[in-house]
């Protein structure tokens, strides 16, 4: 993909797909109505751009958009699935919540963190994981759970946890 | 005992989510007679309120009454809103309901829409739901390809639009304002009421917002008519509703069963208590509904008249099951940090009071507890408690204040010894 | 209207209220702190809750509306409990060090906690930290202290027009501010000083000057705009430490601009002038009033005696008072002297000011307006409550609708925008009016008019604006200070008064500062006598200056420098001392600043406000209205013996109603095109319009401020000129050369280069508006 351009008249504020990903989520809403698809655009760009979003980003979504900068950066920080600092190629967000919880989240968090020899908030040396322990995902009948970039991994175990980054990193 | 009657009709065909896999069980046969003979909205409204449909959401609200407030014939925009943000923690319904029977919530959708004289609609599901997002898409595209959503629909002259939206990782979204606040690209504050949605909703116009679960029943009901529902559950507890059986339970799962199941018959259902435990305490509907002890739990049908009998809630019905190794102190601290770590920081009381109990709470797990800290505990739950703009504040004040109540002698041992009860893990 | 009880006091109410409106108005006290008369509900303090009956739990007064019957008790248990409990809650994260903080002694918070607070906090866990922002030289942040009520927020949104400040990060972890750290842009920003509850958001001049129980408060008047913002001056011993906002509905409500918010500044300032000085041998001497005085009068009569009244001109700011406008020339007048003026930087006096009636309008009338037009003016800047004004009718839905020679963000939504340079604005205007004399059926009693209208058919803007204007049940018609001081003003006027008329919109010329006492009180030039700008092309041989800078409140800077220069004798009155006031003044009159001084303010909107002096007159200085009234008891004028400012209003009063001034047909240009190759467009920029503004140190610093040295230029000009940002622009003016940096801005419209007034470099040009050349040789001064 080429370099996402960031400044400039808006006709011309990043990629071409870019733009036609961001103007598909526009049209959702009424004229007018833009401010809207701020969320779903920050996915896209955040997707775009590594898993992160930089202010230059956050400003150029604003110009494109016609509002505020500071309107994107209230929802930029927050919602907990933006990333306002880089993070790894591959984001792990660990359920630690109760239903988890019960069912040994505790013990997934203590295994990941020796695997990747990292904590929570922390990327691993090589770039490749950044661990996060998140609030509860939604799969509660499937605990303990994990969020791996798109992809719901349950019923973990420890041996779950280790053939899913063996596979990442072979 | 009848299982998947409404949301999970489709679960025996293989795949489930397809358009034909939907009109095997009947699907769109109801909005085509709907459109087809330009039934009236009134009479619509009317069977949904005698099934006794109650909000799935969590509230229990009637859905018929709800819709009875939109002011249809005002012109103008209005808007039906889907509230897919799942995020009480225990609740994972919504996340299948979308996945298994898309099509279901559509029809529902269009429905809602045609009732209440709405010709636009979101489903505001959560951000992490990647591949609900995806089926729900791929099943509006189906609908959209069949003709049940755009112009002119079947020649009703009624016109529809559905479309997704999605959150980006805030529990407080789920609050019905404010996720309209969020699906006006803005942070997640909820508004203060009045005005309430049905005035003043998306944009400032007339909207109705419901839980995924409420709106798939809505072709049910309509199908097999508004006593069959009714009745399928009890008196003013109408119809079938997805527990999810979380937490220290052998077989773990969603199970679509009518209200008014017995507790202990739904235990059952799950595969019972972990094996080799026994029962102590059930959060009956998510993490915010008050913590019920295993005698008590027992005795109770699974109802929103049945577990208030408790002085608890059935809330979204999300069971979260907690046998005799369970520390009520770790437990409690988990949920306190959540709703800690989830207000949205817009109100004092929650704002300020949520990090409190948090902290007084990991405090005493810690084993650095005062002996005034449980009155304090509870003190603090209750200023909180009805004083903000939105349920979160209650949500955060009702388990810290039922923990306490049924278990305050596991609090008063951490305080007193710095560490569990030994009966306890 | 609907019947409640608040603690037992039967209250009618009317129903769109809420449960604080109503309370505030029979004058019980809720304790509030994000709920604010003038910004929109937000109900996220809590501190107002009430009991009401029939509910369960208790509600927020600021946000639950009154209903029949509905009994409210603010001081039941369950009220005082939840209010007690969220100043608990407020106070766990909110520094207890009342004593070292800026706020101290006025904080809502510090007084509302003496009241429910508990002495000792509960919360034993570690307080909030937030790291400050710099947010621009007038305002500071301590953003420890903030308690989250978004009224700042809500400000900016719905007042400023622009949201800088904002709520980021959740829960606990929400923090109030600009997230990226940059000077606030509006010209509205010291509002949140006064809505911030607590010491959050603090005056950055005024921190740490003073303690709010130091301070005793004298109202005032604000005498840099038009507008006349009520205000309320803080003074400590002989020292106005600050200036906040009084309330006012008709005219700023309770909002007050930074320009008159910070301008105080300048009045401690050390170039203040405070001795009577007499300029002996090319030297000054500091010398005793009567001294000062009669060498004034000796020197204008000598030169009245031999050269006769005509050879002496009287120039006068119009920010001064009508007392002093009306001594001022009521003196000259006595002494002779005909070339009486105030209005420095106009140039084209075609037209005459008394040809564009007062007619009856208020503020208010403007908010309701649902069509604007703004013409040749950059109002934020000029007049920025009037900007306001028009921005809350643009929220309501107004059309309004921008021509100028440059455009900037006005914070409001626009309709049709539009630069132009000055032929276009003729041309645009009278398309505008044909289209109106068509709709109207104008066109067969109105020759002359016709005749000046564009031959080609209107373009799309003028016809929507004309629309706008016709179709709209009040519409008003803005001329600013950028179109009054054009060389070609009264035309401009003339078109603009002409669509009003047609589509019968209200016109409002904007006056600067008190012009409206000035026309009143007649500081405008005799019959065939010279107006400023004669004053200064025909060099006469005596000036008296009063209240302001020649070089830089005129509209011909050059040729003020050298007509002074060549007098023989110059009598000045001012407050500020300077290098060139020295150079070219005999007579140094120290006079006192609005705060020192009564005086009457007669704003935009007509009113007659009259203020007190706050403050004694700094060193020897003296309020003017008394210096003129000596100056004529020592020229022994007539009618010079007043007792106090009153007397003075008395009479012109008297006068004024005595008076019936002949309607003055209205002019009409006899021609449209004008001659225009590359035109300055000269702006006055908006914290140095006056003396006392240039003096104000962080109304300095502000970023417009500091804008202010780059003549500006757009891409397509710049191209054909052959200029690039990189090197300084040389402008040519006659024999004047004037290098500045430039800035390619595509704002500025074809066929103009912006320069600001009021700099040195301005200083050195003959006459802002004029034609100039550009080039960016390497040979210039
Ligand atoms: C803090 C909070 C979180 C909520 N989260 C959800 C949610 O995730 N899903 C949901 O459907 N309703 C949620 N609700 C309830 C909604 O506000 C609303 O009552 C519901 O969506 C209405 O739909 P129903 O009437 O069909 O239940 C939440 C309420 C609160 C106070
Ligand atoms: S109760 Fe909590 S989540 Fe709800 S509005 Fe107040 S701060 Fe936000
Ligand atoms: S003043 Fe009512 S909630 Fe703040």
């Amino acid at each position: 993909m080429t370099e996402m351009v960031l400044t400039g008249p808006k006709q011309t504020l990043f990629t071409e797909q870019l733009r036609l990903a961001l103007d598909k989520w526009i049209a959702k809403y009424p004229r007018g109505r833009a401010q809207s698809a701020v969320i779903p655009c920050l996915h896209i760009l955040q997707e775009a751009n590594g898993g992160w979003l930089s202010r230059a980003i956050m400003d150029a979504l604003a110009e494109y958009l016609s509002i505020s900068s500071i309107s994107v950066y209230e929802v930029a920080t927050f919602y907990s699935m933006f990333e306002l600092e880089p993070v790894g190629k591959h984001k792990i967000s660990l359920c630690t919540n109760i239903s988890c919880m019960l069912c040994g989240s505790e013990e997934i968090l203590e295994h990941l963190q020796q695997r990747l020899a990292i904590k929570p908030g922390e990327t691993t040396a090589d770039g490749l994981f950044t661990l996060k322990e998140v609030e509860c995902l939604g799969a509660c009948v499937g605990a303990p759970m994990l969020l791996m970039d798109k992809q719901y991994h349950e019923y973990l175990t420890k041996e779950k946890i280790d053939a899913l980054i063996d596979e990442v990193q072979s | 005992m009848k299982l998947d009657q409404v949301c999970f009709r489709t679960n025996h065909l293989s795949p489930s989510w397809t358009l034909d896999a939907y009109r095997q069980v009947g699907g769109y046969q109801v909005l085509e007679n709907i459109l087809n003979n330009k039934l009236k909205p009134e009479s619509i409204i009317e069977q949904i309120k005698n099934s006794a449909l109650r909000g799935r959401g969590g509230a229990g609200f009637p859905t018929g009454l709800k819709w009875s407030f939109m002011p249809r014939r005002l012109p103008g925009d209005k808007y039906i809103v889907c509230n897919s943000d799942e995020g009480e923690p225990g609740t994972c319904k919504d996340r299948d309901i979308l996945r298994f029977n898309p099509h279901q919530v559509i029809e529902g959708m269009i429905i809602a829409g045609y009732t209440i004289g709405a010709q636009t609609g979101y489903n505001y599901i959560r951000g992490e739901f990647f591949e609900p997002i995806e089926r729900f898409e791929a099943a509006l595209e189906e609908a959209r390809e069949a003709g049940y959503l755009g112009k002119d629909l079947l020649g009703s002259g009624f016109n529809f639009q559905l479309h997704t939206h999605v959150g980006a990782g805030a529990y407080i979204c789920g609050e019905e304002t404010a996720l309209l606040e969020s699906l006006e690209g803005k942070k997640g504050q909820p508004r203060y009421k009045p005005p309430f949605p049905a005035g003043y909703g998306l944009y400032g116009r007339p909207t109705t917002i419901n839980n995924t679960e409420s709106l798939a029943s809505i072709p049910v009901i309509l199908q097999h008519g508004a006593d069959w529902f009714h009745e399928l559950g009890t008196p003013n507890n109408g119809g079938s509703k997805i527990f999810c059986m979380t937490g220290h339970v052998n077989k773990p799962g969603n199970y679509e069963v009518p209200l008014g199941t017995p507790f202990a018959e739904l235990l059952e259902l799950a595969g019972g208590v972990r094996n080799g435990h026994q029962l102590k305490a059930v959060i009956p509907g998510g993490s915010s509904t008050p913590v019920v002890p295993a005698e008590i739990m027992m005795g109770l049908d699974m109802s929103y008249d049945g577990i208030a009998k408790a002085r608890s809630m059935l809330g979204a019905g999300s069971v979260i099951v907690m046998d005799d190794s369970t520390c009520m102190v770790k437990a409690l601290q988990r949920i306190a940090y959540f709703y800690y770590e989830e207000s949205c920081g817009q109100c004092t009381p929650c704002r300020e009071g949520t990090g409190w109990l948090y902290r007084v709470v990991k405090r005493i797990e810690d084993g650095q507890g005062k002996q005034e800290d449980l009155d304090r505990l509870v003190d603090v739950a209750e200023n909180i408690n009805g004083n903000t703009i939105c349920a979160l504040g209650d949500a955060a004040a009702a388990p810290v204040v039922s923990f306490i109540k049924h278990f305050r002698d596991e609090f008063q041992y951490h305080i007193d010894h710095g560490r569990c009860m030994d009966n306890t893990a | 209207m609907v019947n409640i009880e608040i603690d037992g006091i039967p209250l009618k109410v009317d129903s769109s209220k809420m449960i604080i409106q109503a309370a505030d108005e029979a004058g019980i006290d809720i304790p509030r702190f994000c709920y604010h008369k003038k910004l929109s509900i937000a109900a996220n303090c809590r501190m107002c809750l009430v009991e009401v009956d029939k509910s369960r739990k208790a509600l927020p007064a600021c946000a639950t509306p009154v209903t029949e019957g509905m009994k409210v008790f603010t001081h039941s248990k369950v009220a005082i409990n939840a209010q007690r409990s969220v100043m608990e809650f407020l106070l766990i994260n909110h520094p207890l060090d009342c004593p070292i903080c800026d706020q101290g002694g006025e904080c809502e918070l510090q007084d509302l906690s003496m009241g429910y607070g508990e002495g000792v906090s509960r919360f034993t866990e570690g307080k909030r930290v937030v790291k400050d922002k710099d947010i621009g030289p007038l305002i500071r942040t301590d953003m420890t202290r903030c308690i989250h009520c978004t009224r700042c927020v809500r400000f900016g949104v719905e007042i400023a027009g622009v949201k800088e400040l904002g709520a980021t990060g959740r829960g606990e972890h929400m923090e109030i501010g600009t997230y990226v750290e940059h000077s606030l842009v509006s010209e509205l920003s010291g509002n949140i000083i006064d809505l911030c509850p607590v010491g959050a958001l603090t005056s950055k001049p005024f921190r740490y000057k003073a303690r709010a129980w130091e301070m005793k408060a004298h109202p005032s008047i604000a005498p840099h705009d038009a507008i006349g913002s009520n205000i309320e001056l803080h003074v400590r011993q002989n020292d106005v430490m600050r200036v906040v906002p009084r309330d006012n509905e008709s005219i700023n409500e309770a909002w007050l601009s930074d320009r008159d918010r910070f301008s105080y500044q300048a009045l401690a300032h050390p170039k203040r002038l405070t001795d009577p000085m007499i300029k002996v041998d090319d030297d000054w001497q500091v010398v005793d009033w009567q001294t000062a005085l009669e060498t004034a009068i000796k020197g204008l009569q000598t030169i009245i005696n031999k050269h006769g009244a005509e050879e002496v001109g009287g120039l006068i700011s119009p920010t001064t008072t009508l007392e002093e406008a009306f001594l001022f020339q009521k003196w000259l007048r006595g002494l002779g002297v005909e070339n009486i003026d105030h209005r420095l930087r106009q140039q084209d006096f075609s037209d005459h000011p008394q040809q564009y009636p007062l007619d009856n309008w208020t503020l208010g009338d403007v908010q309701e307006s649902d069509a604007i037009v703004l013409i040749g003016s950059h109002i934020r800047a000029e007049q920025p409550i009037l900007a306001h004004r028009i921005r809350q009718a643009a929220m309501m839905g107004a059309a309004v609708s921008n021509i100028n020679f440059f455009l900037t963000d006005l914070l409001m939504p626009i309709e049709y925008e539009m630069a132009v340079d000055i032929n276009t604005m003729l041309t645009t205007l009278a398309g505008i009016a044909k289209v109106l004399s068509t709709l109207m059926n104008d066109s067969d009693n109105d020759d002359e008019w016709q005749a000046l209208y564009p031959e080609r058919t209107p373009t799309a803007f003028e016809q929507n604006v004309a629309m706008q204007l016709s179709n709209a049940a009040s519409a008003t018609l803005i001329v600013g200070d950028l179109a009054n001081h054009h060389p070609d003003a009264a035309k401009i006027r003339a078109l603009v008064h002409k669509i009003a008329e047609l589509s019968g919109s209200r016109c409002i010329v904007v006056p600067s500062a008190n012009s409206h006492a000035h026309v009143i009180a007649n500081t405008l030039p005799g019959k065939e006598a010279k107006n400023s700008l004669q004053m200064w092309q025909q060099s006469l041989r005596a000036y008296v200056l009063m209240g302001f800078d020649a070089l830089h409140d005129t509209a011909v800077p050059v040729i003020a420098k050298q007509a002074l220069k060549r007098a023989s004798f110059v009598v000045a009155l001012h407050s500020f001392d300077s290098e060139f006031l020295r150079q070219t003044a005999d007579v140094i009159l120290p006079m006192a600043c609005f705060t020192e001084t009564s005086g009457t303010f007669v704003g935009i909107d007509k009113q007659w406000q009259q203020f007190a002096g706050a403050v004694a007159p700094r060193g020897d200085s003296r309020p003017a209205w008394k210096i003129l009234r000596v100056l004529g008891n020592v020229s022994h004028v007539e009618g010079f013996d007043y007792i106090s400012s009153q007397d003075v209003v008395d009479e012109v009063r008297q006068i004024q109603a005595e008076r019936h001034d002949k309607p003055i047909p209205p002019y009409i240009p006899d021609s449209l095109t004008v001659e225009s190759d590359l035109m300055m467009i000269s702006e006055v920029p908006m914290y140095r319009t006056d003396a006392l503004l240039r003096h104000s140190e962080a109304l300095q610093k502000t970023p417009e401020t500091q804008r202010i040295q780059f003549a500006r230029i757009n891409r397509k000009e710049a191209e054909k000129h052959g200029l690039n940002h990189q090197t300084p622009l040389t402008l040519t003016q006659q024999d004047s050369v004037v290098r500045l940096p430039l800035e390619i801005d595509d704002s500025i419209a074809d066929g103009c280069v912006y320069v600001a007034t009021t700099t040195d470099a301005a200083s050195r040009l003959v006459s802002l508006f004029g034609q100039v050349s550009v080039s960016q040789s390497e040979a210039a001064t």
